[in-house]
C-alpha cells in the first residue's frame, strides 16, 4: 500500500503562505514576500510531480485500468475526513481524490502557477502591494488545488467560491482605478450568478442519487447512473435538468456563451494573474466539472452533453469573430481563450463514454493541457510586451521584434502552437478534438474547421501587427523583460512545443482505460492545417507591413465589423436588462417593499414603544413615600383578591 | 388553656400598630419619623409572632427567637439607616424625604 497522505499538502502549503504573507508581509521587504510564495509553490510543485509520477508510472494502473484513490483502499491511501454528516448515507467529506484528471490538473496548475510566480518577481517589481499580490497568488493556488483534488461536489463547490473570491481580489488588485473595481464586481457577480446554477444542480443531482461523492456519482455500476434518469419534466429528464444546471455554474467559470462577459474585462487585473487565472487554471474550471461528472454526462444525461456541445462550439465561434477586431492585445487573448474553451467543451460534448468512442473526452484534457501552457505563455509574452511599452493597445506597438528578441520568439512559438502548425502541441489536441467532432456530428466539426482558421488569423494580426508592421514613435527604447520574466517564457516555449508528443491517451480517457489515438491525416489534419495557413497568410498580407487593407476589410463587412468590434453589444444588452428592467420592475418594488412595510413594521414597534414609556416614566418620581404607597395600595388589593378567592 | 384575653386582642392591637406605622412611612416628612414608623410596624410583626406561638404552639420556641431575631435586625437597620439619613442631610442640608428625589426619571 503506498502512502499517498502527503498529497494533502500540495495545497495547504499555498494557504499557510498566504496566511503567513498575508499577515506579516507588510512588514517583510517585498521581494522576501514574493520569494516565500515562490517557494511554497515550487515546494507544491514538486510533490505534485512526485505524485505524478507514483500515480502514473508506479501504483495508479491495476489491470490496465486507472483507479481512482479516495480515503483508505485496498492500493493507495489518501486524506479523507467526514466533514458534516448529514444523514446515516448523506455526508460531506474534506479529503483528496486521486485519478488521471485530478492528478494531470496538478501539474497543469502548479507548473503555470509556479511559472506566473516567477515570472512576477520580475514584472510586478516596485508595484504597491507585492506582498498582498504574492498573498492572493497563493490563496488562488490553494482554491484552485483544492478544486481539483475535490472528493465530491460539495467540496468542489466550497472552492469553487474561494477561486471566484480570490479571481475578485487579483481582478481588483488596482483597487484606486475605477475600471478595476467594476472588472472584479463584474466578474464575480457574473459567475456568481451562475454559481447559483451549480448550486441548484448540486442539490437537484444529490437529492437523486443520494450521494455528493465523486466515486459514487460516477461509478457506472452505482445507483446514480443505473437508476435511471428519474422522471422527466419539460421533456428532459430529472438527471439531464441537474446536469444542465452544474454545466450553467461550469459556463460561467468558463466564460461560455452567455455568461463570457466578465471574461474580457477580467484584464483589468495585472497580467501574469490573466496568465495564471484567466487563461491557463481557473476558467477550465467548467471543463474540468465536466469532465469529473463524465460518465454521469454520457450515461444518464447525453441531452446534457449536446447543450454543452453546442453552447462550446458557438462561444468558440463568437469569441473567435470578436478576437478579430479588437485592439487591446490582452482583450485578444481572452477572446482567444474563451474560443480554446469553446473547443474542449465541444471535446466533451461530442464525446461518448469508453474506448476509442471517448476520444473527445481525452483529447478535451489533452487541450486544456496544451492550451494552459501555450496560452500562457501568450499572456506572459503579452506582460513582457506592455512590460516594454507601457500600454495594452496594438496602435501604438509595432516593429517590437528588433527590441524583444526572446519575446518575439517564444510570441511567435505560441502563435504558431494555437494556430494548429504540424508537430507542436496544440496540432495534436486540437485536432484529435476536431477528429472527434468529425465522427460523432459533422455541423460541429464544420464550425470548428472554421474557427481554427479564424484563430490563426487573429493570432498572426496580433503578432504581425505588434512585433512587425510600421514601428510607432516611443517614448523611450522598449527594453527586452529582466532575466525572471524570461526564463518563464522560454520554459513554457518548450512545453509549448513537446507536450503534444505525450500519449495522453495512455493516461486519460473517459473509462480510466488506456486507448491508441492516431492523427487522422485525411479527414482532419490537412483540412485544419490549410485553414490553419490560410488564415496565417491572409494575416500576413494584411498586417505584415502597414496597408490599408484592413480598413477596406473592416468597410466592406462594415455590420460584422462593428459588431464583432463592440462584442456583438452583448454588455449593453445586459446593462439594459439589470438597468431598465430588473432594477425598475423588480429591485424597485422589493426596495420599497422593504423600506416601507418590512422597514415601517419595525419602526412602529419602536415608536409605540418610545411613546408609551414617555407617558408612563413619570411614575419614577423618586418620591420614595410614593412608591411606598403604590406597594401597600398593590399588596392591600392582592390580599383582597385572595382572601376572596380562598375563602369559599 | 383559659388565661383571660383571647388571641383575637392581641392581634388587633397589633393590626393597629402596623397599619399606623403605614401611615406614618407614607405621610410624614421627617426621615426619622418614617424611620420610626419602620420600628412600629416590625414591632407589630413581633406581637403577632409572639402571640401566635403561645396561643397556638405553647410548647415551643420558634415564635420567640424570630421575635428576638427581628429585634436585632431591626437594632442593626436602625444603625445602617441613621447613617443614610446623616448623609443625605449633608448632602441636602435637610432631612426632608420629598427632597430626596434625584432617582427620578
Amino acid at each position: 500500500m503506498i502512502d499517498f497522505s502527503f498529497t494533502v499538502l500540495i495545497p495547504l502549503i499555498p494557504i499557510f503562505v498566504f496566511l503567513f504573507v498575508g499577515l506579516v508581509g507588510h512588514k517583510m521587504k517585498p521581494m522576501v514576500s514574493g520569494i516565500i510564495g515562490t517557494l511554497g509553490l515550487a515546494t507544491s510543485a514538486i510533490l505534485s510531480y512526485f505524485t505524478a509520477y507514483m500515480y502514473f508510472f508506479r501504483v495508479g494502473k491495476v489491470n490496465d485500468v486507472y483507479q481512482s484513490f479516495v480515503g483508505n483502499g485496498p492500493i493507495a491511501k489518501t486524506v479523507n475526513i467526514t466533514w458534516l454528516q448529514l444523514t446515516d448515507k448523506l455526508h460531506i467529506d474534506m479529503g483528496v481524490l486521486l485519478d488521471p484528471i485530478s492528478v494531470m490538473m496538478l501539474i497543469v496548475i502548479t507548473t503555470i502557477s509556479l511559472m506566473v510566480h516567477i515570472y512576477s518577481l520580475g514584472y510586478m517589481k516596485g508595484e504597491k502591494g507585492f506582498a498582498r499580490f504574492y498573498a492572493f497568488l497563493s490563496l488562488f493556488s490553494f482554491s484552485m488545488l483544492g478544486l481539483v483534488l475535490a472528493t465530491n461536489i460539495f467540496q468542489m463547490y466550497i472552492f469553487w467560491e474561494l477561486v471566484g473570491v480570490s479571481s475578485f481580489l487579483l481582478i481588483g488588485f488596482y483597487y484606486e482605478k475605477p475600471s478595476a473595481v467594476a472588472a472584479s464586481k463584474k466578474a464575480f457577480i457574473v459567475t456568481r450568478f451562475a454559481d447559483l446554477g451549480f448550486l441548484i444542480g448540486i442539490l437537484i443531482l444529490s437529492f437523486n442519487t443520494g450521494t455528493f461523492d465523486f466515486k459514487s456519482l460516477t461509478d457506472i455500476h452505482g445507483t446514480a447512473i443505473t437508476s435511471g434518469a428519474g422522471a422527466s419534466f419539460l421533456g428532459l429528464s430529472v438527471m439531464t435538468w441537474s446536469l444542465i444546471f452544474v454545466f450553467m455554474g461550469g459556463a460561467g467559470k468558463s466564460a461560455m456563451f452567455p455568461l463570457h462577459i466578465w471574461l474580457p474585462d477580467a484584464m483589468e487585473g495585472p497580467t501574469p494573474v490573466s496568465a495564471l487565472i484567466h487563461a491557463a487554471t481557473m476558467v477550465v474550471a467548467g471543463v474540468y466539472l465536466v469532465a469529473r461528472l463524465f460518465p454521469v454526462y454520457a450515461l444518464s444525461a447525453p441531452d446534457g452533453l449536446t447543450v454543452v456541445a453546442y453552447v462550446g462550439s458557438f462561444s468558440s465561434l463568437f469569441a473567435a469573430v470578436i478576437a478579430c477586431t479588437q485592439l487591446d492585445i490582452k482583450r485578444v487573448l481572452a477572446y482567444s481563450t474563451m474560443s480554446q474553451i469553446g473547443y474542449m467543451m465541444v471535446g466533451l460534448g461530442v464525446s461518448k463514454y469508453g474506448g476509442e468512442a471517448g476520444l473527445g473526452y481525452m483529447a478535451s484534457m489533452f487541450h486544456l493541457f496544451t492550451h494552459a501552457m501555450f496560452k500562457a505563455l501568450l499572456f506572459l509574452g503579452a506582460g513582457a510586451i506592455i512590460h516594454a511599452v507601457h500600454s495594452n493597445v496594438m496602435n501604438e506597438m509595432g516593429g517590437l521584434r528588433k527590441y524583444l528578441p526572446i519575446t518575439h520568439v517564444t510570441f511567435l512559438i505560441a502563435c504558431l502552437t494555437i494556430a494548429g502548425i504540424p508537430f507542436l502541441s496544440a496540432f495534436f489536441s486540437k485536432d484529435e478534438i476536431l477528429s472527434a467532432a468529425y465522427h460523432h456530428n459533422r455541423l460541429i466539426f464544420v464550425v470548428q474547421l472554421f474557427v481554427a482558421g479564424l484563430t490563426a488569423f487573429y493570432m498572426f494580426r496580433l503578432y504581425f501587427r505588434v512585433f512587425w508592421n510600421k514601428e510607432p514613435h516611443y517614448h523611450h527604447t522598449p527594453h527586452e523583460a529582466p532575466i525572471t520574466m524570461t526564463i518563464p517564457l522560454i520554459f513554457l516555449a518548450i512545453a509549448s512545443i513537446f507536450a503534444g508528443y505525450i500519449k495522453f491517451s495512455h493516461f486519460v480517457s473517459s473509462d480510466s482505460i488506456p486507448f491508441e489515438s492516431e492523427i487522422e491525416w485525411m479527414n482532419v489534419a490537412i483540412p485544419s492545417i490549410i485553414v490553419g495557413l490560410i488564415g496565417i497568410g491572409v494575416a500576413f498580407v494584411m498586417y505584415k507591413k502597414e496597408s490599408n487593407l484592413p480598413d477596406k476589410m473592416a468597410s466592406g463587412l462594415k455590420l460584422l465589423y462593428v459588431g464583432a468590434f463592440n462584442k456583438f453589444y452583448f454588455d449593453e444588452i445586459y446593462l439594459f436588462v439589470t438597468k431598465k428592467i430588473i432594477f425598475n420592475y423588480i429591485s424597485r418594488p422589493v426596495a420599497w417593499f422593504d423600506r416601507h412595510i418590512v422597514d415601517g413594521f419595525m419602526n412602529a414597534i419602536a415608536a409605540v414603544t418610545n411613546y408609551v414609556s414617555l407617558k408612563i416614566k413619570g411614575f419614577q418620581s423618586g418620591q420614595v413615600q410614593q412608591y411606598a404607597f403604590v406597594f401597600v395600595s398593590g399588596a392591600i388589593l392582592l390580599s383582597v383578591v385572595f382572601i376572596y378567592l380562598f375563602s369559599k | 388553656m383559659n388565661t383571660g384575653i383571647p388571641l383575637e386582642y392581641f392581634l388587633i392591637t397589633a393590626t393597629l400598630m402596623f397599619f399606623v406605622g403605614v401611615y406614618g412611612f407614607m405621610t410624614r416628612k421627617n426621615m426619622i419619623t418614617i424611620l420610626m414608623s419602620v420600628e412600629l410596624m416590625l414591632n407589630a410583626v413581633n406581637i403577632n409572632f409572639l402571640s401566635f406561638n403561645r396561643y397556638l404552639f405553647p410548647g415551643q420556641l420558634e415564635g420567640h427567637f424570630f421575635a428576638l431575631f427581628i429585634i436585632a435586625v431591626a437594632a442593626a437597620e436602625a444603625a445602617v439607616a441613621i447613617a443614610i439619613i446623616i448623609n443625605i442631610y449633608r448632602h441636602f442640608q435637610s432631612i426632608d424625604v420629598e427632597k430626596a428625589d434625584e432617582m427620578k426619571y
